[in-house]
C-alpha cells in the first residue's frame, strides 16, 4: 500500500486523516481509488478532462510527477505520494 | 494624473504621443529613505480589458510599484512604524512573523532600512528566490510543515513567540490595526484623489483583509454608495497565493465581513487566465492575485454593463508576474 499525503485543504474529504493507504499501480489509479473511498476529492485534484488542476502538484517521493510520467507514473508499495497545493497560501 | 473621458467607443490605444510630455512633468522622487517611496503609487486603466464593457471603465492600483515590488509594503511599513513610536520594538527586540513571501519581503525591505533585526516563519515549500530575497536582506528564515499551509507557520511562529516572550515583537499582521490602518490613510485617499472621486466601486482579494478592510471604511466614509467587494478563492483548495479562503482558514480577527457589501468567490483558473491576458493585452506582468482581482473587477464590469449602467471600477495589482517564475517552470528538485 502507498501512503498518500493529504494536504490540510482535502482533508475535509479524508474525515480529517493527513495519510491515507492505498494500493494502486499508477498516480492515476490512485486517484480513482482516493475518489472511490473519499468522494468528492477528485473534483479538487483533477480538472473536468481528468488532467491535474495547474495548481495541484503530486510527488511521487521526491519528484513531480509532471516530470516523470503524469498520471501514467508508476505507484510502488513502499512509495509516499503527496498532493501539494502549489502555493503556501493565505497572506497577502 | 487626468483621467480620461468616459467613451461608448472600444478603447483608443494608448496616447503614445504624450509620454514624452507627461515624462517632462512629472517630478522624480528624491527621497532620504527607500521607506518614503511606500506608496502614492500610480493609477493605470486596464483599457484593452474593459474595452467590451463600454461606460465602465476598469483601474487599477500598481502597487508592485512600491520599494519592496508588492503591496504589502504599505502594511509592513505602517506596522513597523507604529511599533517603534509605541516602544514595542527596540534595542534587543527581534520583528517576527508568518508569511509566505511578499510581507516578508516588505519586512525585510524596511527593517534593512530602519535597522531593524527580523525572523520569518514561512511553510518551506514557499520557492527558493522568496527564500533568497528575503536571506539577501540579512532576514533570518525559519520553516514550517509544508502540509499545514500558511497556518502552519502562524501556529510555528506563535510557539517560538511563547517559548521566550521577552526576545520577540510579534505583529501578526492579521491582527494587526496598523495593517489595515495602512490603506486606510493610503490607498483609499490615493484612489478618491485619482479617480477624482468617480469611484463606484472597489475590488480586491483578501488575505490578511487589509487591503480591503481599510480601503473601504474610508471609500465608505467618503461616500457610502461605493460598493466595496471582498475576493476569495472558490475553494479550499486554491492556487492564487496572497488569498485566502475564509470559510476553511483561521478568519483573521481584522477581518469584519461587515465592511463589504459583497463577496466574489473567485475559480483559481480565472485568475491565472487574467494573469496571462493583463501581460499579452496590457504590458502588465502581474502574479496571479492581481490577476483574481482583474477578473473579479471585470466580473464586476460585465454585470453593470448588463445592467445598462456606467461606473468606474478599481482594483489592486498586488505585485509582478516574475515573482513566481519558480518552482515549477524552473526547478525540477523541489527544496522541502
Amino acid at each position: 500500500m502507498a501512503t498518500v499525503r493529504i494536504p490540510t485543504p482535502l482533508r475535509k474529504y479524508t474525515q480529517g486523516q493527513e495519510e491515507v493507504s492505498i494500493a494502486a499501480g499508477s498516480v492515476r489509479a490512485l486517484i480513482d481509488a482516493l475518489e472511490s473511498s473519499h468522494p468528492g476529492i477528485r473534483e479538487r485534484i483533477c480538472d473536468d478532462k481528468g488532467a491535474v488542476r495547474r495548481f495541484v502538484n503530486i510527488f511521487v517521493g521526491d519528484e513531480d510527477i509532471r516530470f516523470l510520467d503524469g498520471l501514467d507514473t508508476p505507484v510502488k508499495d513502499a512509495d509516499e505520494v503527496s498532493i501539494v497545493p502549489a502555493i503556501a497560501g493565505g497572506v497577502g | 494624473m487626468t483621467i480620461a473621458a468616459r467613451t461608448s467607443e472600444p478603447a483608443p490605444p494608448p496616447a503614445v504621443v504624450s509620454l514624452h510630455q507627461q515624462q517632462a512633468l512629472r517630478r522624480p522622487a528624491r527621497v532620504g529613505s527607500i521607506v518614503e517611496l511606500v506608496g502614492n503609487t500610480p493609477l493605470v486603466r486596464l483599457g484593452r480589458i474593459d474595452r467590451r464593457t463600454p461606460g465602465v471603465e476598469i483601474w487599477a492600483k500598481c502597487e508592485f510599484a512600491n520599494p519592496g515590488g508588492s503591496v504589502k509594503d504599505r502594511a509592513a511599513y505602517r506596522i513597523i512604524a507604529d511599533a517603534l513610536a509605541r516602544g514595542d520594538l527596540r534595542p534587543g527586540i527581534r520583528l517576527i512573523d508568518s508569511t509566505s513571501g511578499n510581507t516578508g519581503i516588505a519586512y525585510s525591505m524596511v527593517g534593512a532600512a530602519l535597522g531593524i533585526p527580523i525572523t520569518l516563519v514561512m511553510p518551506s515549500n514557499v520557492s527558493n528566490p522568496r527564500k533568497q530575497v528575503t536571506a539577501a536582506f540579512g532576514t533570518e528564515l525559519r520553516f514550517s510543515d509544508p502540509m499545514e499551509g500558511s497556518d502552519g507557520a502562524i501556529v510555528e511562529a506563535r510557539a517560538i513567540v511563547d517559548a521566550d516572550p521577552r526576545r520577540w515583537y510579534y505583529p501578526n499582521q492579521y491582527a494587526n490595526d496598523s495593517n489595515w490602518r495602512a490603506h486606510y490613510d493610503g490607498t483609499a485617499r490615493e484612489i478618491l484623489a485619482q479617480t477624482d472621486g468617480r469611484i463606484t466601486h472597489f475590488v480586491t482579494g483578501i488575505g490578511t483583509s487589509g487591503t480591503i478592510m481599510g480601503t473601504s471604511r474610508r471609500l465608505h466614509e467618503h461616500d457610502p454608495g461605493i460598493r466595496c467587494i471582498g475576493l476569495q478563492p472558490d475553494d479550499a483548495m486554491h492556487g492564487l497565493e496572497g488569498l485566502k479562503h475564509i470559510p476553511s482558514s483561521l478568519v483573521p480577527p481584522i477581518y469584519d465581513e461587515s465592511v463589504l457589501d459583497d463577496t466574489i468567490w473567485l475559480p483559481t483558473d480565472e485568475g491565472w487566465d487574467m494573469s496571462d491576458r493583463l501581460a499579452s493585452d496590457e504590458g502588465l506582468f502581474v502574479g496571479h492575485s492581481s490577476g483574481a482581482n482583474v477578473a473579479g473587477a471585470l466580473r464586476v464590469a460585465k454585470e453593470l454593463h448588463g445592467r445598462g449602467e456606467s461606473g468606474l471600477v478599481v482594483t489592486v495589482l498586488c505585485d509582478r508576474g516574475d515573482r513566481y517564475f519558480a518552482p515549477l517552470q524552473w526547478e525540477k528538485h523541489y527544496v522541502w
